[in-house]
């Protein structure tokens, strides 16, 4: 019996793609560290070490990982017995989800198949990422009320404001590009944004959608929970929000779940609005004909992974640098300047589109 | 607030380049981050910071303490126990046979230094007790209270004034 060529290739991408996602948890959580050392003039975590070889703080985070599993597994007292351990998991599974359909480089062949370079191909790909991510909420939601804490349940409860408010705008304000290009599958849209403006500029969204770029990165902030929008754990008030009673290797799954949600939010800035995979001003086949298939896709992954590098630092560097936003800022920017400015983004861009191509 | 600095996004620009800044120049100037690498460097102790207690000794190695309890009563703390002995040349001044000072309860008021008559107790070893992990291992005996070297500090000022030495 054979087997064929794209089952061997779905497994091993399914294995590979997650355990490449959870490999960034600690170079993200080591660079957060020492880079919020840095900023505020601190040296940051450096102690931890393997026969006196620190390895500039980098074994920080697998310290932790082995505190995390070899903490006791605690449950408060009158704590939901079920949802108080499902809500963990319901954090993580969707965003480690939410990464399967994007591409992190253009289809290859191999030996006559066209193989993919995601978890898995969509055609409504965008709109899977969006409906597994809004899972994530519930995982937040029950894990603020299975705690049985007043302040797991406030931050349950302004998750889910929070959420609502900004998913709208999260959904509203990627559909001018997804206007533009035509479709909802995330390679094509990647693909798209291949070719040239005016001969000059690589045609990605940023350049086409402005408005949409900065709605869009705003929302993102608000939905992966990160500072000026962490009301949800707003360590100063609620403690720590919905994970206060979550200790050992249940918080580590928060952790991990926040930094995977940054992880694909940052793919999904860089693969609507900055071209994906495409190295700037070299389409696949130009590639193709100067480096091989093998070194075409490689460039490909080193342009996808210097995006969204750029944008996980970005995540970094604003939580410490902004102050959080107070509650009622934080609704009112939501719903009375990022949900206007997004409806007016769309039909705006719908008008032109209208105009551009005939009635 | 003008209108630049409602819409926000202006200033949020400003407060990134002020944190880049800071994190670029700590990356290529660590030596000069205010931060003490606590273990390995220590800033110096001012010469008169109360630290460990020591029990000062004659040239011969004897406690120059003769176990007079005034230390003991002075404590407020009440963290000094001594039991007294026969002196060694028959007939000669007390000296204590056990010494135990319980550092969990000592305030490090330094009443004890300045009851005592002899100079036998001081407090100028310019350390801090180490941690332990039992409370017994916090009572310093005779041993643990005469092993430092002798410090070379000058004598307390204040002996000199009062005609002590």
């Amino acid at each position: 019996m054979t087997i064929e060529i794209p089952y061997i290739a779905a497994v091993l991408k399914a294995i590979a793609f997650p355990v490449m996602a959870l490999n960034m948890i600690p170079v993200l959580v080591w660079i957060e560290r020492r880079g919020s050392a840095f900023i505020q003039n601190r040296i940051g975590p450096n102690r931890a070490n393997i026969g006196s070889f620190t390895f500039l703080g980098l074994l920080h985070p697998f310290a932790d990982a082995m505190k995390f599993m070899f903490k006791e597994p605690f449950r408060p007292e009158n704590a939901h017995p079920v949802f108080y351990f499902l809500a963990p998991a319901l954090v993580v599974i969707p965003s480690l989800m939410a990464l399967a359909v994007i591409p992190i480089a253009d289809h290859v062949w191999v030996q006559g198949h066209e193989i993919s370079m995601s978890v898995t191909e969509l055609e409504y790909g965008i709109a899977y990422v969006f409906a597994v991510a809004s899972i994530g909420v519930l995982g937040i939601a029950i894990a603020g009320w299975a705690s049985n804490n007043k302040y797991s349940l406030l931050g349950g409860i302004r998750s889910t404001a929070q959420m609502i408010s900004y998913e709208l705008s999260l959904g509203l304000s990627v559909l001018g590009v997804l206007l533009i290009f035509g479709t909802l599958d995330l390679n094509e849209l990647a693909r798209g944004q291949g070719a040239l403006l005016w001969g000059v500029l690589p045609k990605w969204g940023v350049f086409l959608q402005p408005v949409g770029f900065l709605l869009f990165v705003v929302a993102c902030f608000a939905e992966a929970n990160r500072l000026p929008f962490d009301l949800p754990e707003g360590d100063s008030e609620l403690v720590a929000g919905y994970h206060t009673e979550y200790g050992g290797f249940k918080f580590s799954m928060f952790f991990m779940g926040e930094y995977v949600s940054m992880v694909t939010l940052a793919s999904l800035i860089a693969t609507l609005f900055f071209g994906g995979w495409q190295v700037p001003w070299m389409t696949t086949t130009a590639l193709d004909a100067h480096l091989g298939e093998l070194g075409r896709t490689l460039s490909q992954i080193a342009a996808f992974a210097v995006k969204i590098g750029f944008f996980l630092w970005l995540f970094i560097w604003v939580r410490w640098t902004l102050p959080r936003f107070r509650y009622d800022q934080l609704m009112r920017l939501g719903w009375k300047v990022v949900l206007p400015l997004a409806l007016v983004n769309i039909l705006v861009t719908a008008l032109v589109l209208l105009l551009a191509n005939g009635f | 607030m003008d209108f630049k600095e409602r819409i926000y996004l202006w200033e949020i620009v400003k407060g990134l380049w002020i944190t880049l800044r800071h994190l670029v120049y700590n990356l290529f100037h660590q030596r000069s981050m205010p931060t003490l690498h606590y273990p390995e460097e220590q800033r110096p102790m001012p010469a008169r910071y109360r630290g460990r207690h020591r029990l000062t000794q004659r040239d011969d190695g004897s406690l120059k303490c003769t176990a007079c309890m005034l230390c003991a009563t002075a404590c407020p703390a009440k963290c000094i126990y001594i039991e007294a002995q026969e002196g060694l040349p028959e007939g000669t001044e007390k000296r204590p046979q056990v010494y135990n000072i319980d550092m969990l309860k000592c305030v490090y008021c330094s009443l004890c230094v300045e009851a005592c008559p002899c100079d036998a107790i001081r407090m100028d070893t310019g350390l801090m007790p180490p941690p332990a992990d039992s409370r017994e291992k916090f009572i310093y005996r005779i041993e643990e209270l005469t092993k430092y070297p002798a410090i070379k500090h000058p004598n307390p000022p204040f002996l000199h004034r009062c005609g002590k030495l």
